[in-house]
């Protein structure tokens, strides 16, 4: 794949640079309340946003990355029950009832989903979503809210906008409906964006075009993105800092750049040998062995034990996350920075 | 289909724990663990019993008059008191249930049988599959009670007419059950293997497609066997039915409806073996579903 | 959208001549001679083959159909072998208690399906849901003509709110009419909305989980206008349905109903008729009741079409 490679903003190389953090996470968990009591499902997550950054959160399906986000959002299901703090413009978020929660969604934080088919009403016309949005959440009237809405789909590079509005989305392909969909997220000035796998449903030709806007919007808009992912080179073209997530647990985290290059977690660094090499004549390609332990299975102690080679009689109990070289990494035997 | 279900928590529907369970039971051990099930089941067997061994429990001809015993409220003498013409009640609901379980195992057995056969047939074959479609839509619209109806009017009231009657009317729904999941099953690989090494159609029928609808047509059965006994019920209710010298539950309401101010009792106790031989039947079929089809659980 | 509703006609036609074939077919084969009947134990063979012949029953069985046919098309049933008068003039005396009966009751179960169906699933698994589906259950399994003599006992007996029996039309006034169409449409109503109300809550928590539920929630739109508007949009599809068949169910179930609350209607009229042989008013009966079924599901095919826009396109 050959995304669009976004040039690095100045402030990477010194992230001291004081841009305001949109959204802060600290030791966010997440438990399912069921029949025989709570299941853990996110431990300890903990990671902080910029204004105009890209965040990548990546890890194997089944880690705990699309349920953070909607924890973040406040749209997590009813039985869930959330611990830790959630930060937004400087504003705790995650003691506020579920109808304040609901005031924030659109107007400051927008969600863009991996599959537009499914995430876009099937029956309401694309206008009608988009207007009921503009309309509740800004207070515009029904024509500055389809004038604003046409404007929006110009602005994400769809033509004949005012005939679209009245289109339908099964009528849309692709890539117009995931234009479609940002231009949803983005309709209410929104500070925050996560996107949850936003190009995996869509053609490789495609993909390319929608990454390609997704940057364009967040350098235009100055927006902070949240991007969910399990595609490391979207990580190391597209975001600047990365985190990466195992069995609900934050592994690694740090600059995306840095943790591409020299992970500290052997999680990380089987992720990124499972990836095809390209360019700088690494030739391993190991898979990682077994797969991810179900939820209400885990382990004690590192989750990661099980499939990984430096275990030892230490890994039974939990490390915690501390800097390893350029990266933060949970874990008693990390590997050593590659020179 | 496979019973379990990955279990990541990204693609956790709202709230779901059943995504969670992941079990090898057998149908009966599920059904035993089941307590909607249970309760059906220990419904059912009461009733059954009830009705098989009615010339034990209570017995003596049900139909017998006793002018003398009019209208006595239910007591230790009479369980649920006696009609208008003295007869004991709770006799004749007793035996009026061998009439009801009766006729509802009979037109089950006849309606289920050939629209599995029919079923089978349609779902192999597009010609055929074609005509016996438009006939079931025909048949599903129109109001089957008005076709039983005119049959049973037709032919006089018995229970042959009867049990022709529904039978009829309810082989449409089934057939279209079975007929789907025909369709599903044969493009199934196993099937295709069998048909590509020159299986024959009968072998095919008899030792892949049936026992594949066989969940679904227990589920079924379960509907059509209370759909029979409420059809029974109704028609004998309105004197189409069974004739006025046998005893059905149905038939029992048609005059105490006449009295129901001076004794409610008459017609509330057959009705209520009526209601809940209906309430079993559905509960079974219900639990059944959730059983054998977790897919289809939450749908109805 | 025309080619769709002219498709949807073409798939109806069946619905509406396989019962009538069945009926026709039923009435010719069976035993029992309309002409013997009406003239009764007295007649003489001479006369009873002389009326077979002006009822047209010594054709083929095959003419015979021909000649009902034609009758259909050209809108002459023919007259009542009973009543002596056409049956295009008696059935309507008849169809319209039927049809008033029937659209009230189904008002009233989608009303109560529709409104209990959704207070379940927003409370799922809670008290109120288990309450809810429990009722339900109880009501699918309540036979229609039990529940009308229970609601007689009550209502009529006890009470004293309603007349035990018999029909105010309309326009006797719309209080008359309701005491007496009350009772039999709440019989008449109860399975559906039970099952109404089923349905409604499984479609309600089938789209409850549909990514698009979740995306107007992201978008910060209040809850009345994410259950109201965008999910009731998609969960009312499989509750039209369920209401279509509803409708055909409760046709039939106006049989037994009318003939408890002595409420002039086709379906009485069916059975009476079908007691006395009159072959042409029951099939006028039965194909008035295939009719109105068949404008009904037409009428629902058009809602279909408004509310889906895939369909329109198909």
């Amino acid at each position: 794949m050959t995304a669009h490679i976004a040039p690095l903003p100045a402030d990477l190389v010194s992230p001291q640079t004081e841009r305001p953090t949109v959204l802060a996470v600290e030791d966010l968990g997440l438990s399912l309340r069921n029949a025989d009591g709570l299941l853990p499902i996110v431990t300890d997550v903990s990671f902080s946003i910029r204004e105009g950054e890209a965040v990548a959160l990546v890890g194997e399906s089944g880690c705990g990355k699309s349920i953070t986000a909607s924890a973040i959002m406040g749209i997590a299901p009813d039985n869930a029950v959330i611990t830790g703090t959630i930060t937004l413009n400087g504003k705790v978020i995650s003691g506020l009832s579920p109808r304040d929660r609901r005031r924030l969604c659109g107007r400051h934080m927008g969600f863009i989903f991996q599959e537009p088919m499914t995430a876009l009403h099937p029956t309401l016309s694309i206008g009608r979503q988009m207007t009921d949005t503009l309309r509740h959440n800004l207070g515009l009237s029904h024509g500055a809210a389809t004038d604003r809405a046409a404007e929006l789909l110009g602005r994400v590079g769809i033509p004949r906008a005012r005939d679209i509005l009245k289109g339908y989305v099964h009528e849309l392909s692709g890539g117009m409906r995931q234009r479609v969909m940002i231009a949803l997220a983005i309709s209410c000035g929104p500070s925050l964006i996560i996107a949850d796998e936003p190009t995996t449903a869509l053609d490789v030709t495609i993909q390319a075009q929608v990454l390609d806007l997704l940057d364009d919007m967040r350098r235009e808009l100055n927006l902070a993105m949240l991007f969910i992912t399990h595609d490391l080179e979207v990580v190391g073209d597209f975001c600047e800092k990365a985190v990466v997530m195992y069995a609900g647990d934050v592994v690694e985290r740090g600059l995306s750049a840095d943790v591409v290059r020299a992970p500290a977690h052997p999680y990380a660094r089987g992720l990124i040998d499972a990836v095809p090499a390209h360019d700088d004549g690494r030739t391993r390609l190991t898979p990682i062995l077994g797969t991810v332990p179900p939820v209400g299975q885990w382990p004690e102690g590192c989750r990661f034990a099980p499939r990984c080679s430096r275990a030892d009689g230490q890994c039974g109990t939990r490390p915690s996350l501390e800097r390893h070289g350029p990266t933060d990494a949970r874990c008693w035997h990390p590997l050593e920075t590659m020179p | 289909m496979t019973l379990t279900q990955a279990t990541s928590p990204d693609r956790l529907p709202g709230g779901d724990e059943e995504a969670f369970v992941t079990t090898n039971k057998t149908v009966w051990q599920r059904l035993l663990a089941n307590p909607t099930a249970m309760a059906s089941i220990v419904m059912l067997a009461i009733l059954t019993l009830s009705a098989v061994l009615a010339p034990l429990l209570a017995p003596g001809n049900p139909l017998r008059v006793s002018p003398a015993d009019r209208f006595i409220p239910p007591g230790a003498e009479h369980f649920f008191g006696t009609d208008n013409l003295g007869r004991d009640m709770f006799k004749m609901v007793l035996h009026g249930g061998r009439t009801s379980l009766f006729v509802g195992l009979v037109v089950t057995a006849i309606s289920m049988s050939i629209a599995v056969v029919l079923g089978a047939i349609s779902g192999f074959y597009r010609q055929v599959d074609v005509v016996l479609m438009r006939l079931v839509d025909g048949l599903m619209a129109f109001p089957g009670i008005v076709l039983a109806t005119a049959a049973a009017g037709i032919m006089g009231p018995s229970m042959t007419t009867v049990i022709t009657s529904l039978s009829i009317v309810l082989i449409a729904p089934s057939l279209r059950v079975v007929r789907g999941q025909v369709l599903v099953i044969r493009e199934l690989q196993m099937i295709e293997a069998a048909r590509a090494v020159g299986v024959p159609t009968l072998r095919l029928f008899t030792r892949y497609i049936l026992p594949a609808v066989s969940s679904p047509i227990l589920v079924q059965a379960s509907f059509i066997f209370s759909a029979a006994v409420l059809g029974e019920a109704g028609l004998s209710f309105i004197g189409v039915g069974i004739g006025p010298k046998e005893l059905s539950w149905g038939n029992a309401l048609t005059e105490a409806r006449n009295y129901i101010a001076q004794a409610p009792w008459i017609v509330l106790f057959p009705g209520l073996a009526l209601m809940l031989t209906i309430l079993a039947l559905n509960l079974l079929g219900d639990s059944l579903r959730d059983i054998l089809d977790p897919r289809l659980a939450r749908r109805r | 959208m025309l080619r769709y509703l002219g498709k949807r006609f073409l798939l109806i036609l069946p619905t509406i001549f396989v019962p009538l074939i069945l009926v026709f077919l039923l009435l010719r084969l069976s035993p029992g001679d309309p002409a013997g009947m009406m003239l009764g134990d007295q007649a003489t063979a001479e006369q009873i083959a002389a009326l077979r012949t002006q009822l047209g029953l010594d054709q083929p069985i095959f003419v015979q159909f021909l000649l009902w046919l034609k009758g259909i098309v050209t809108l002459d049933l023919g007259n009542s072998i009973f009543f002596r008068e056409p049956v295009m003039q008696i059935i309507p005396r008849y169809a319209g208690v039927t049809i008033l009966l029937t659209l009230v009751a189904l008002t009233l179960a989608v009303l109560i399906g529709v409104s209990m169906g959704l207070i379940s699933a927003m409370n799922r698994n809670k008290p109120i849901d288990r309450g809810v589906v429990t009722t339900a259950v109880l009501g699918i399994s309540l036979p229609e003509f039990w529940f009308a003599l229970l609601l007689i006992f009550l209502f009529a007996v006890t009470l004293r709110w309603f007349p035990v029996a018999g029909y105010n039309p309309p326009s006797a006034g719309i209080v008359a009419f309701a005491a007496t169409i009350f009772m039999p449409a709440m019989a008449l109503g109860v399975r559906q909305s039970a099952l109404m109300t089923r349905m409604m809550r499984s479609s309600m928590l089938d789209v409850l989980n549909e990514p698009y539920i979740t995306t107007a929630r992201a978008q910060g739109l209040p809850e009345s206008t994410v259950i109201g508007r965008y999910a009731m949009r998609t969960a009312a599809m499989p509750v039209i349905t369920v209401a279509g068949l509803s409708a055909g169910y409760m046709l039939g179930g106006a049989v037994t109903i009318e003939i408890i609350f002595a409420l002039p209607g086709l379906g009485r009229m069916l059975v009476e008729a079908v007691g006395r042989r009159d072959y042409p008013l029951v099939e006028g009966g039965v194909l008035t009741i295939s009719l109105v079924l068949a404008v009904l599901n037409l009428a629902i095919d058009l809602i279909y079409a408004i509310l889906d826009p895939r369909i329109r396109y198909q």
